[in-house]
């Protein structure tokens, strides 16, 4: 796809908005961001997918973008969700996993073919690096995350489960 | 600008079974046996009801749809409406229908149609739901005399609202009736690990008229929809 110059700059600016639930990554490190097009003078149209699609914090997202847009001019913009292809957590970028270990979270492992990832293998302690950690629930604080605890330094942790 | 049609009645069966469901789900806020149980069920009801809104704003307003219609309007399955009864009836209804809307889904992923997109996306979601109730179901009973007699109890007195699940519904582009044989042994195969005994009984109610699909639901189901309606119909327009 053929993108402008404006456009680039938009995308840059829509993408660097955080997630309103994981304010430590932005949209663009989340991998939510599908595309966005200038559709006119001071018009623009953004493509965002859902992590789940009971993810609440979609309407969050779709507000943060349009404001940081407006603020650079943009009259007009118009969020829209997209399903397809669905939101994959293989789509979270090294720096953002990176950055959810950082802050606490054990980032998701890659994805295998549909579905839950067999509890075989382990999910390294996000606090000292320990591989011996075991799962407490499938869901926790978000849908997008299951809560486990280290049994090396006892701490519980959340980690973003693959999806 | 391309026409495709949305098959209305297969769009709302599936968004009704997604909103009841949820609802239902929703109402262990507050009650569930542990903290953990309690954020794991209102999960999945986020889940769910994250698929009814997609379904509902393919055929028409989300509000209108789940809000202002009555109670013969609804073609939700009457295993969904089910009460929760205790914790085992639960997992026996999440057992037995998350099964099902897996491989359901899964079938709408793969076919060609307006509903393939929100399949993809949710058969996702649905594998972890499965996942939530074969865990416990084997846990239950493979544990105490207590918690094996309740959840085989739940199993049994829900199998009558299964062979529903099966029933063809208009428009979908996938036959109900095909996904028997693999629901029939997923979910066998974890009764028998979790060392219960495969329900023998009837797996349809004696009503003849029909069941939820046609509308018909069971006694609950209305009480459970006054509850969930009233604040809108009390306020109409009301927003936050």
């Amino acid at each position: 796809m053929v993108t402008t110059v404006l456009e680039d700059e938009l995308r840059r600016i829509a993408g660097s908005v955080p997630d309103p639930e994981l304010p430590v990554l932005t949209l663009d490190e989340l991998g939510v961001l599908r595309g966005l097009r200038v559709t006119g003078p001071g018009r623009v149209e953004v493509e965002l997918t859902p992590t789940y699609t009971g993810c609440p914090a979609v309407e969050a997202m779709a507000a943060d973008i349009t404001e940081r847009l407006k603020a650079q001019g943009m009259a007009e913009v118009s969020v829209r969700t997209v399903l397809s292809p669905p939101w994959s957590s293989d789509a979270i970028s090294a720096e953002g996993r990176r950055k959810l270990a950082e802050f606490g979270i054990a980032p998701p492992r890659p994805t295998t073919a549909g579905g839950p990832v067999p509890l075989t293998l382990s999910v390294r302690c996000p606090h000292c690096g320990s591989l011996d950690t075991t799962l407490l629930n499938r869901f926790s604080s978000t849908a997008c995350k299951a809560l486990r605890r280290c049994e090396s330094c006892g701490e519980p942790f959340d980690h973003f489960k693959e999806f | 600008m391309t026409t495709t049609t949305v098959p209305t009645t297969a769009a709302l069966s599936l968004a009704d079974d997604a909103l009841v469901l949820s609802h239902r789900l929703g109402e262990w806020i507050g009650h569930a046996p542990v903290l953990e149980e309690e954020v794991a069920l209102a999960n999945i009801a986020l889940d769910l009801l994250g698929q009814a809104r997609f379904l509902y704003s393919m055929v028409g307003d989300e509000d209108e749809l789940a809000y202002r219609r009555e109670e013969r309007a609804f073609l939700n399955v009457q295993l969904v409406e089910q009460t929760n009864g205790d914790f085992a009836a639960t997992i026996a209804r999440q057992l037995y229908f998350s099964c099902y809307q897996g491989l359901l889904y899964g079938e709408l992923a793969a076919a060609d149609g307006e509903l393939a997109a929100l399949a993809a996306r949710a058969v996702k979601e649905v594998a972890y739901h499965q996942d939530h109730a074969v865990q416990w179901t084997l846990r239950l009973g493979d544990g105490t005399p207590e918690s094996r007699t309740r959840m085989q109890d739940a199993l049994n007195a829900l199998w009558r609202y299964t062979g529903e699940l099966f029933t063809p519904v208009e428009g979908l582009p996938v036959d109900p009736a095909a996904l028997r044989d693999r629901w029939l042994d997923v979910v066998g195969g974890v009764i028998r690990q979790a060392t219960l005994t495969m329900p023998d009984g009837p797996d349809h109610t004696p009503w003849a008229a029909g069941a939820g699909r046609q509308g018909i639901h069971t006694e609950p189901f209305g009480r459970m929809l006054a509850e969930m309606q009233h604040l809108h119909r009390a306020h109409p327009g009301a927003s936050w």
